[in-house]
C-alpha cells in the first residue's frame, strides 16, 4: 500500500465511522459540558436551598470554571437574581427553576442563530482566520465537504503559505471532499494565492471559495496587516466579497479568545465563529463574552477530526443541549 | 472590554494608601480584586481559591516596609507567592546516562508540539548534541510532511513512516533508529489528542512502555482557559508527565495555564515558546510569569528600573528645557533612549501608577518597531537640524528619509508630531497634565 492509499483509507475511515444524528451527536458531545454545570448547580443547589450572597458567589464560581468570563457571568447573575427576586430573599426555589432562568438568561445572551453568509451571485467568498492552532484547515476541510455534499463546487486557496506543510495538509483535505486546491510554492504571497483562487472559481463557475489564512498570534501587527491585504484582494476581485469572514476559535480557550476575537474583527470585520474542538471537556464560555461585547454569533461548531464533525451552531439547541440532563 | 484591572487594582490600593500595618480587612479588600485578576488572566478558579487564601494568611498583620505603601506591599506579597508557587526545582532536560536520551511530546490538538519538537531539536543541536526527530504524529494529515519540512530547515535528521501507520511501533522503531545512527536524543513528535479520549490516551501509554522516555513534556497552549487542569491532570495521571511547555506565549495571553497546570501536577514548565520561528523557544523565568498573570503592571519593578535607568541631572535638565519650550528633536530622542533603557513601552505604560485611571491609556497601543523608525529618523539629521527643525525643507526630507529608510511622509509625519507635542509642552509648561493630555490625543509619535 502506497502513501496516497493509506491517506485514503484514512480518510473512507473518517468519512464514515461517525454518521450520527445531528442532535445525537451534538447532545453526546456536550454531555460533557453539561454534565460538569448540571451537576454542580445542582449539587449546589442541595446543599444551599436559598438565595442567599454567598449562593451567587458558588453560581459565580460555576460559570466563571464555565470560561464564560467575569463581566458575563456578572450579567447572567444579575439577569438571575432580577428574575428570581419575587419571593425575596431566603425564599427556597427549586433547581428547576433556577436552570430555566439561567438558560434563559444564556439564550438572550447569545441571540438568534445566524446563517453563513451567501452570495447573490457565485461565488460565495469565505476566509478562514485565526490564531495557531485552532482549527483552521480542519474547519476548512469539513466546510468543503459540507458543500461538496451539497453538489456544490468549490475551490479551496491555499494562503497559509507559512506554515510548513500547511498546504500540503489542505490538499490532502481537498482530495478527501473532492475540491480543487489552488495552491503556490510556500513562502509565496498569500495575497496572490486568494487572487488565484478567485480567479480559478470565477473562470470554473464555482460556487463557493474557501481560503484557509495562516495562523497568526493577533498581536503580531505585520502578519494582521497581511490578513488585511488578502481580504482587500478578495474584495477588489469579487464584489461583496468576503461573504464570511470566520474566526476559527478553540474551545478551550480562555479570556484571551474575547481579546483575539476583537483584534480580528478590527483587522477583518469577523463575521461568525467557528467553535472547534467542543468535544473536549471545555465548556467554550468565552463565545458568551464574545457575543455579549462584540455581537459576533457563533454560526458553526467543530465537534471531533472527522470529516462530518462540524454543526451548525443553534443557540436554543445548545442551550438545551447544555442543560438537557435536568430533571 | 473587561474593566480595565491595573485601574481597578489602584482604586484598591489607593484606599490602602497610608495605612502602616495590613488588617484583615485591607487585605481582604485587596485579595478581592486580586481573585478577579486571576480568574480573567485564566487561572483556574480552585487553584484561585487556595491562592488567595494562602496570600490571606501571609499577609494579614504584615508590617509594611517604610519604603513601601500597604499596597505595594501586598502586591510583593503576592508576585512572591506566585513566583514562588510557579519555580522551585531546576528545570532542566534530564539526560539520559545511557544515550539516546529520548523525549515523548505530548497534548491537545492545535497546542504546538511538531513546532515545540523542532525547537527543541535546533536547541539540543546547538548544544552540541545529535538529535533525531520521530514523526509519530501518524494521524493528522501532513503532520509528518510538516516535521519533515521543518527538520530540513534545521538540518536535523526526521525518522518517518507513513501516514496512517501504528504510532507506538513508528516511535518504537524511531528510537531503534536514532540508536543505530548514534544519535543521543531522539525527540518522538506525537499527534493531538483530547485527554478524554480514552483509546488514544492508551495508545500514548503503550508508547512509553515501549520506549521509555526519560521526559514526557507535555505542551500547552498559554490561551487556555479553565480546562487546563482537567488536560493536565489527566496527561499526568495518564503518563506521569516530567515537565511542562508553555506556547505562545508571544501572544498577549496572561497565561493563568502556566499557574493551573503547575499546580495540579507540581511538575515544572520548563521551556516557554515565544514564536513561530525556530530558535524562539527561551527558559522559563517563573518572576516574568508572576508579573504577567497579575496584568496589573508591576508598579515595584517600574521604580526600581526607572531609578536605575533614569539619569538624575539629565532629567532636570530636561525638565527646565520643557519649562522654556526649548525642547529640541535632540532632546526628544534623549528621552527616547532613556526610555528604552527602562523596557518595551507598552508595559512601561501599564507600570506607571495612575496611567490606566486616564481614560483611553488602558487601551493604546505603542508601537515599538515605529519607536525604532522614530530613532532611526533623529538619527540621520545633522546637529543642525536636531536643533532647529525650522530648516529642514523638502530637499532635507528627502536625505533623511533615504538615510534613515523611512518614506518621506514618514519624515513629515514625525516633524508635525515634534511641533504639536513642542506646542503643548509649552502652552502647559511641561507640567504632567500636558503630557497626559498629548498622549491621549494620541499626537505623541509611536503611539496610536
Amino acid at each position: 500500500m502506497n502513501a496516497s492509499e493509506r491517506s485514503e483509507k484514512l480518510a473512507q475511515h473518517n468519512l464514515h465511522d461517525k454518521p450520527k444524528g445531528l442532535l445525537a451527536g451534538l447532545s453526546q458531545r456536550l454531555a460533557r459540558t453539561s454534565a460538569s454545570i448540571v451537576g454542580q448547580v445542582q449539587s449546589l443547589l442541595r446543599r444551599r436551598p436559598t438565595l442567599d450572597a454567598e449562593f451567587f458567589d458558588e453560581l459565580e464560581a460555576i460559570l466563571l470554571q464555565a470560561d464564560v468570563g467575569i463581566k458575563t457571568t456578572t450579567r447572567l447573575l444579575s439577569g438571575l437574581s432580577r428574575n428570581l427576586k419575587d419571593g425575596g430573599q431566603g425564599r427556597t426555589v427549586s433547581g428547576d427553576d433556577v436552570l430555566k432562568v439561567l438558560k434563559d438568561e444564556i439564550v438572550t445572551v447569545l441571540g438568534p442563530p445566524e446563517p453563513l453568509g451567501e452570495a447573490m451571485e457565485s461565488p460565495t467568498v469565505i476566509m478562514v482566520v485565526g490564531v495557531n492552532g485552532t482549527g483552521k484547515t480542519t474547519t476548512v476541510g469539513k466546510l468543503c465537504y459540507r458543500f461538496r455534499k451539497s453538489g456544490s463546487q468549490v475551490i479551496l486557496g491555499a494562503t497559509d503559505t507559512f506554515r510548513a506543510a500547511a498546504i500540503d495538509q489542505l490538499e490532502i483535505w481537498g482530495n478527501r471532499a473532492g475540491a480543487r486546491v489552488i495552491r503556490h510554492e510556500e513562502g509565496a504571497d498569500p495575497a496572490a494565492v486568494a487572487y488565484d483562487a478567485c480567479q480559478a472559481a470565477k473562470a470554473r463557475g464555482a460556487d463557493y471559495v474557501i481560503l484557509d489564512t495562516a495562523g497568526r498570534l493577533h498581536t503580531h501587527v505585520n502578519l494582521m496587516r497581511e490578513l488585511e491585504k488578502v481580504k482587500r484582494v478578495v474584495e477588489r476581485e469579487i464584489p461583496g466579497a468576503p461573504h464570511e469572514v470566520l474566526l476559527a476559535l478553540d474551545a478551550t480557550s480562555g479570556q484571551n479568545g474575547l481579546i483575539q476575537a476583537t483584534t480580528f474583527k478590527e483587522a477583518v470585520e469577523v463575521s461568525g465563529i467557528a467553535l472547534t474542538k467542543l468535544d473536549g471537556t471545555a465548556k467554550g464560555g468565552v463565545i458568551l463574552a464574545i457575543r455579549d461585547s462584540l455581537g459576533i454569533p457563533v454560526k458553526l461548531i467543530g465537534i471531533g477530526e472527522g470529516i462530518e464533525d462540524l454543526r451548525d451552531f443553534d443557540p436554543n439547541e445548545f442551550a438545551d443541549a447544555v442543560f438537557q440532563d435536568l430533571e | 472590554m473587561f474593566e480595565n484591572l491595573t485601574a481597578r487594582f489602584q482604586e484598591t490600593f489607593r484606599k490602602l494608601r497610608g495605612k502602616g500595618k495590613l488588617s484583615e480587612a485591607d487585605v481582604d479588600e485587596a485579595l478581592r480584586e486580586i481573585r478577579i485578576a486571576l480568574l480573567e488572566a485564566d487561572v483556574n478558579f480552585k487553584v484561585v481559591r487556595d491562592f488567595v487564601s494562602n496570600v490571606r494568611e501571609r499577609a494579614v498583620g504584615q508590617e509594611v516596609a517604610s519604603s513601601l505603601t500597604p499596597g505595594q506591599q501586598v502586591i510583593k506579597i503576592v508576585s512572591a507567592e506566585l513566583t514562588r508557587l510557579m519555580g522551585g526545582r531546576e528545570a532542566k532536560i534530564q539526560h539520559s546516562p545511557k544515550p539516546p536520551t529520548v523525549i515523548m511530546v505530548v497534548g491537545l490538538q492545535g497546542s504546538g508540539k511538531t513546532t515545540t519538537v523542532a525547537k527543541l531539536g535546533h536547541l539540543m543541536k546547538r548544544q552540541g548534541r545529535k538529535p533525531l526527530l520521530v514523526a509519530a504524529d501518524t494521524r493528522r494529515p501532513a503532520a509528518i510532511k510538516q516535521l519533515q519540512v521543518l527538520g530540513e530547515k534545521i538540518g536535523i535528521e526526521v525518522f518517518a513512516t507513513h501516514e496512517g501507520d501504528d504510532a507506538v511501533q513508528v516511535a518504537s522503531s524511531g528510537v531503534a533508529r536514532g540508536k543505530f545512527l548514534g544519535c543521543d536524543m531522539v525527540l518522538v513528535d506525537t499527534a493531538g489528542r483530547l485527554h478524554v479520549d480514552d483509546e488514544l490516551m492508551a495508545e500514548l501509554g503503550r508508547m512509553q512502555k515501549e520506549i521509555l522516555p526519560q521526559e514526557v513534556l507535555l505542551v500547552v497552549d498559554a490561551m487556555t482557559g479553565q480546562d487546563a487542569v482537567n488536560v493536565a491532570s489527566s496527561f499526568d495521571e495518564r503518563l506521569e508527565l516530567s515537565g511542562v511547555v508553555l506556547t505562545k506565549l508571544d501572544g498577549d495571553a496572561r497565561g493563568g495555564a502556566a499557574l493551573s497546570t503547575r499546580a495540579v501536577t507540581g511538575k515544572p514548565i520548563k521551556f516557554v515558546g515565544v514564536g513561530e520561528k525556530v530558535d524562539a523557544l527561551e527558559p522559563f523565568h517563573p518572576d516574568r510569569m508572576a508579573s504577567r498573570i497579575l496584568g496589573m503592571g508591576d508598579i515595584l519593578s517600574l521604580i526600581e528600573k526607572a531609578e536605575a535607568g533614569y539619569d538624575q541631572t539629565k532629567a532636570g535638565e530636561l525638565a527646565e528645557k520643557l519649562r522654556t519650550a526649548d525642547f529640541t528633536l535632540e532632546d526628544f530622542q534623549d528621552q527616547l533612549e532613556q526610555m528604552q533603557k527602562i523596557g518595551p513601552l507598552d508595559e512601561i505604560l501599564s507600570m506607571i501608577p495612575g496611567m490606566a485611571r486616564i481614560k483611553g491609556v488602558g487601551d493604546m497601543k505603542v508601537d515599538d518597531g515605529r519607536l525604532r523608525q522614530v530613532g532611526a529618523i533623529i538619527n540621520s539629521m545633522t546637529p543642525e537640524e536636531r536643533k532647529n527643525p525650522g530648516i529642514i525643507g523638502g530637499s532635507r526630507r528627502r536625505r533623511i528619509a533615504k538615510g534613515s529608510g523611512v518614506r518621506v511622509q514618514d519624515v513629515n509625519v514625525l516633524l508635525r508630531q515634534f511641533d504639536q507635542v513642542k506646542g503643548m509642552l509649552k502652552q502647559f509648561g511641561g507640567s504632567g497634565k500636558a503630557q497626559r493630555r498629548a498622549m491621549r490625543k494620541g499626537i505623541i509619535p509611536f503611539m496610536q
